[in-house]
């Protein structure tokens, strides 16, 4: 899922002071996983906004709204009859939903209200770590389900390189090396024959390198 | 034990401080309350394990969030006790009350007032 944090209150107090009627939008999806723009961060926010509005002797109007998702028009139009009761949206989405909340209400302002920070996984509580840059040509079937693009930090697709000290990288010790986890997984599925083969030169046309991406599937299509 | 405590306050009931929501805190500055303070169980002594740690956590964060916004972060406290220390939860309520008291009203509760009075006027 999508991860992102909440921006400091302060940033975002500095972003709407010059506003008057604000609309806190949620996201019922990745954002509420990692409880950075759900529903109940949405209440959060509303709340220390008025408040601190309030003892500043303004008088604003704070709305709150939280959709099912915010990168689908679908749930996006059900805010198009409110929209115009407010001079400004902070989203709490991801950057995909501020984008298309903003593609689509051109003339609001829209403000991020998170930092979207990766693509990665729910490891603990409280503990979100990123498993993929969506490079558009996955290498995992080789590397024994273990990312080399997204897990190491010189994204080495025929590793460990020399940075590689008993199992960490040498960007920190907290640092897992990508390659000593593929190589331990590649032991335990009895696959170390794949180690041997190298890696042809990877095709990042399809990553980020390559301009904004579009999928397009005609299949699916109405 | 027929103690004396202060009747300045309104206790909220919970099933355990682990309940506590940070928009449970807020909710009360924003409806005007001058300060509130959570009890929970001893540290260690909770029936579901952490309820009281995550009680702890959620005060402070909301006493963070109370600092930045201007309303004072020392408006909000934990204190802990276990049930048989009614002295103890008198002595509390007597300690925040006055502590609340030296604070004055939340900034707030007097702008929620000032409004008040403006749209009475008008």
């Amino acid at each position: 899922m999508i991860i992102a944090e909440k921006k400091p209150i302060e940033e975002i107090i500095q972003e709407v002071k010059d506003f008057d009627r604000i609309l806190i939008l949620g996201c019922n999806e990745c954002v509420t996983v990692c409880e950075a723009g759900g529903k109940k961060e949405v209440e959060v926010l509303a709340s220390v906004l008025r408040m601190y509005f309030m003892a500043q002797g303004q008088e604003k109007t704070i709305g709150e709204r939280t959709l099912e998702r915010q990168c689908d028009h679908e749930y996006l139009e059900e805010i198009r009859n409110i929209i115009d009761d407010y001079d400004a949206v902070v989203s709490l989405a991801c950057g995909v939903g501020v984008q298309f909340a903003a593609e689509k209400y051109l003339t609001t302002p829209l403000l991020p209200g998170v930092n979207t920070i990766c693509l990665g996984a729910n490891e603990d509580r409280g503990l979100w770590t990123e498993r993929c840059q969506a490079c558009g040509t996955c290498v995992l079937a080789r590397t024994g389900g273990i990312c080399p693009v997204s897990r190491c930090a010189k994204r080495v697709l025929n590793g460990p390189c020399g940075g590689s000290t008993n199992g960490k990288c040498e960007i920190s010790k907290d640092t897992d090396c990508a390659w000593q986890l593929i190589i331990d997984r590649l032991k335990a599925l009895d696959k170390m024959d794949d180690y041997e083969k190298v890696a042809p030169v990877k095709d990042w046309s399809t990553d980020r390198a390559g301009g904004p991406r579009t999928v397009i599937r005609e299949d699916v299509k109405i | 034990m027929r103690l004396k405590i202060p009747t300045d306050f309104r206790i909220v009931r919970l099933p355990c401080t682990g309940k506590i929501d940070i928009i449970h805190i807020l909710r009360a500055f924003e409806k005007g309350a001058d300060g509130l303070y959570v009890v929970g169980c001893m540290e260690g002594d909770c029936h579901f394990n952490e309820g009281n740690f995550q009680a702890r956590k959620r005060v402070e964060q909301a006493a963070g969030i109370l600092d930045k916004i201007g309303v004072g972060g020392e408006r909000v406290k934990m204190y802990n006790l276990s049930s048989g220390e009614g002295p103890l939860f008198a002595q509390y309520s007597m300690e925040m009350v006055n502590k609340i008291k030296e604070l004055g009203p939340s900034p707030v509760k007097l702008a929620k007032q000032r409004m008040q009075k403006k749209a009475d006027a008008a």
